[in-house]
């Protein structure tokens, strides 16, 4: 795992360049996706193609082999990276060449040919700038589109100053590309092998599609006599046609753009003559067109990834980036604390999984805060988070602890097998929480003496920088079982779900959404129902998850029956109903929640869009608002109907437009965390403190948002349901 | 104006790419007002379904040697198909080094006929389909100049050519 150290010293020298280049992708991707006629149809039909393929691979893979050699050229299938490189070697020892060329090309990373070829004596030269800058550097990519977006301008304009010592020192990006452009553009034309990636390969008709913009994996291909294209043989769809719906997609889930500047369909051998570049006595067009072709397919894991249920989805992965740059934690940290050897951002730990293994995907998939902000980011639909939820439960499950006999008996979780302290003790917090109130206010006293706290950093990482949250002594349930409800001919009934901190922490909150309900003509019970399992799930403890969600549905499923509504205030904890449960229950316990469940101003938005009576609510009576959503809530599409009913009412809403507050739930009290939790903050903070929103009452949805702002403004952060009975 | 065409238009534009509108008769001198010299080029006259290659009346160089292409600042070559709804051309890979000389210049001079523009990219790619099938043909969908930001912020004229200028010839005028 990269330490608390180690992220600090990339917040410190890396994080300028990476927030600023990855937040202008993910605005980039926003607008550009916003100017397509139907961007959900195209993903769906993205996705399609991907499922399918993927389904039928052993077929496409012969189907691809069969045509490429048909076209003259040669496929090798390769089981693994030394299998590959072992090839490669051999094709450039065969044609005695002195140098290859490369474009970029993730897969030849993940293979490390380049040490390969090395190793062999062969001049191997990357000329993706990017790439370029790195090979001089001597460092690794910390992006898998953008590979050197950590590096500033100023650092590479002094990195080539000092390697090449040019005659007037180089400044401007202008100068460092036209510098860039003229040095490669000497070693392209005197190469004799290319070696490139494939974004795509059409089984029907042996081409590879790949996508570019600086032009330089052409030359690769044109100026050489041999072109090596190394991919991973989940990159084949059947046919052509099929890449139309990727061509739209790729650029704008990458960087925003439309469209790059180049998308060549590469159907080997292509007709490109072969020319000698420092003739100058024949034309073009006689020289002959002798170039091979070598198609490397990897494997390395793939086939058995495709074998694997949770994996599979992995497969489908198009290396866009998006999950990288709607990444809060990825926008602070990069890929070089985010990521595993070869590949990083959320997808990555799919990828290293699959790959490398549990360790490396180990070191950094704690970084996935479950968030879900790159799911509706990803142009092929994938549950990034599920597949880091369950690559966590491995890990968890492989690594067990020898102390864990400590808390078996004492915490009541699922999870015999595994996961270290500090996940037990956050992912059973419904013991802890409930433990706390019976004892409040004793226990919040006692767990803010400086003895508990040290108890605390030190047996769990919890850090000590954090103010704790404070219980109440009576409950939410309790609350409500002590009170008469004041609806006699309701227009709806409704169970309000006591969430873990509503029912524990954030008792407030409950009682005005109670209140609230009751003033629209809602019946409203609040039963003692289980913790959502949302705190066990973002542990990587599936088993005690799905346990928790079991309980649940048993719990609501009577008030289901009664003809209830199910309304949530915690946002994490409706999107638990909305999406997790769909992994961890059967399939009508899932749709029959999800479908009768709300959020909490959802609910209410539609109560008035149904002609609820709002006389007994406040007006807001054009009071100034700052509204913070909730991540998960924000992937529901739910942030309008609070900002809705806000305005509905009479208020005047500003919002953030930050992917998270930092927080997410237990990420932010980790100690190997905080910086980075505090550095993912800073945004949201400043968003909060510009000109006209340093007035505003700041309001949020979600408990950790809330403690967050909290810890970031001197100004106390409300949830929006408390204005609605004031 | 035809609606794809007044959207092809701004795509090009957003794009930095200019325009000149021709016709077959005043090709020639229309291509020797948009070239630097020394500029090189392929032969044109089939690919544009011309009877002659309009590339003979002009400054360009056709088929130069390798070592004339390296010396030149504009390219001119043809684009089979164009896309209004992202001003992309598809220029093709033949034996002629179409390839070579689009790429391997500063400036690159793409004709084009009117006739030639689709609508939407998955008419074309469904058209750049059909050709694959027929001849196993490659095409580049090339959409603007070639760019880079990995120097800090966005350059045009990465590896390719630093200016894309277009000629389209319309039909029967």
């Amino acid at each position: 795992m990269a330490s608390a150290d180690e992220l600090r010293e990339l917040l410190r020298t890396e994080g300028a360049a990476i927030a600023a280049n990855t937040q202008g992708f993910n605005d980039g991707r926003n607008q550009s996706v916003a100017k397509l006629d139907d961007y959900e149809a195209l993903k769906r039909e993205a996705r399609a193609t991907k499922e399918d393929a993927i389904e039928h691979l052993p077929e496409l893979l012969s189907e691809l082999t069969a045509t490429v050699e048909e076209n003259g050229g040669t496929v090798y299938v390769a089981d693994d990276s030394e299998d590959a490189n072992d090839y490669i070697c051999d094709v450039v020892d065969d044609r005695a060449a002195e140098r290859a060329v490369k474009s970029k090309s993730m897969t030849s990373e993940e293979i490390e040919v380049n040490d390969a070829l090395e190793a062999d004596g062969v001049d191997v030269v990357e000329t993706d700038l990017g790439e370029w800058v790195l090979q001089v550097a001597d460092e690794a990519p910390s992006h898998i589109v953008v590979p050197a977006i950590h590096k500033s301008r100023e650092g590479i304009a002094d990195l080539f100053n000092t390697t090449f010592d040019p005659d007037e020192p180089l400044e401007t990006a202008e100068e460092l590309t036209m510098f860039a452009r003229e040095k490669l553009g000497e070693k392209i034309v005197d190469a004799e092998v290319g070696i490139t990636g494939a974004n795509f390969l059409t089984a029907d008709t042996g081409t590879l599609a790949l996508v570019t913009s600086e032009g330089n994996a052409r030359k690769t291909i044109a100026a050489t006599d041999t072109h090596v294209a190394v991919a991973g043989v989940e990159k084949i769809v059947p046919s052509v046609s099929d890449l139309a719906p990727f061509i739209e997609l790729i650029g704008r889930s990458a960087t925003g753009q439309d469209i790059t500047s180049y998308v060549s369909l590469l159907t080997p051998p292509v007709a490109t003559p072969v020319v000698d570049f420092t003739n100058d006595e024949t034309p073009l067009s006689e020289f002959e067109n002798d170039r091979d072709f070598h198609l490397v397919l990897i494997d390395n894991g793939r086939l058995e990834m495709r074998e694997d249920d949770h994996l599979r989805e992995t497969l489908y992965c198009i290396r866009c980036s998006a999950c990288s740059n709607s990444c809060a934690n990825f926008q602070s940290v990069g890929g070089h604390g985010f990521g595993g050897e070869t590949y990083s951002g959320g997808i990555a730990t799919g990828w290293e999984a699959g790959i490398e293994g549990l360790d490396t995907a180990a070191e950094f998939n704690d970084l996935c805060t479950g968030c879900s902000r790159c799911v509706n980011a990803c142009p092929v639909g994938i549950d990034i988070p599920w597949i880091n939820t369950v690559v966590r439960d491995r890990i968890n499950r492989e690594k067990a602890q020898p102390a864990d006999w400590l808390v078996d008996g004492l915490l009541p979780d699922e999870e015999d097998e595994g996961a270290p302290l500090q996940k037990r003790f956050f992912g059973n917090f419904e013991t802890v929480a409930k433990l706390a109130s019976k004892t409040a206010p004793l226990s919040n006293w006692v767990a803010g003496t400086p003895l508990s706290r040290w108890a605390m950093q030190s047996l769990l990482n919890v850090d000590s920088r954090r103010d704790l949250p404070s219980f109440k002594r009576e409950t939410f349930v309790d609350w409500f079982a002590n009170r008469e409800s004041t609806v006699t001919d309701p227009d709806r009934r409704a169970v309000v779900y006591p969430d873990l901190y509503t029912n524990h922490v954030q008792v407030n909150r409950g009682k005005a959404t109670v209140n609230v309900l009751e003033a629209l003509g809602v019946d409203v019970v609040v039963p003692p129902v289980a913790s959502s399992g949302r705190a066990p799930l973002s542990q990587g403890m599936v088993a005690t998850a799905t346990d928790h969600a079991e309980r649940v549905a048993a719990t609501l499923d009577s008030h289901l029956e009664a003809g209830r509504d199910v309304v949530v205030i915690e946002p994490s904890d409706h999107a638990m109903f909305q999406r997790e449960y769909e992994k961890l229950l059967n399939e009508t316990a899932f749709a029959s929640l999800a479908e009768h469940s709300y959020e909490v101003m959802e609910y209410i938005y539609g109560l008035l869009d149904n002609g609820a009576d709002t006389a007994a609510i406040p007006v807001g009576d054009g009071r100034e608002l700052a509204y913070h959503s909730h991540c998960q809530q924000r992937t529901l599409s739910l942030e309008a109907h609070t900002v809705a009913v806000l305005e509905e009412l009479g208020y005047d809403v500003v919002t953030s437009d930050v992917e998270c507050c930092g927080m997410a739930g237990s990420f932010g009290y980790k100690s190997d965390y905080y910086e980075v939790s505090m550095d993912v903050g800073e945004r949201l903070q400043t968003q909060l403190q510009e000109i006209d929103v340093q007035d505003r009452q700041v309001v949020a949805s979600g408990t950790s948002c809330l403690e967050q702002i909290d810890t970031l403004l001197e100004r106390q952060p409300r949830h929006p349901v408390e204005l609605l009975t004031e | 104006m035809s609606q794809s065409r007044s959207r092809f238009e701004t795509s090009l534009d957003e794009l930095g790419v200019s325009i000149t509108v021709s016709t077959e008769t005043s090709l020639p001198a229309d291509i020797d007002d948009v070239i630097t010299t020394p500029a090189v080029g392929v032969a044109l006259g089939e690919a544009l379904g011309l009877d002659a290659n309009p590339l003979t009346e002009t400054a360009v160089a056709v088929d130069p040697t390798p070592a004339a292409l390296r010396q030149a600042t504009t390219g001119v070559t043809a684009a089979t198909l164009a896309v209004a709804d992202y001003g992309s051309l598809v220029l093709t890979m033949d034996d002629r080094a179409s390839e070579l000389v689009s790429l391997f210049v500063d400036e690159h001079v793409i004709l084009l006929r009117e006739r030639d523009l689709m609508s939407g990219l998955e008419a074309t790619v469904d058209a750049v389909e059909r050709r694959v099938t027929e001849s196993s043909e490659s095409a580049i969908i090339a959409t603007g100049p070639s760019a880079t930001a990995d120097m800090g912020e966005l350059i045009l004229g990465a590896h390719g050519p630093k200016e894309v200028h277009l000629i389209v010839i319309e039909e029967g005028a």
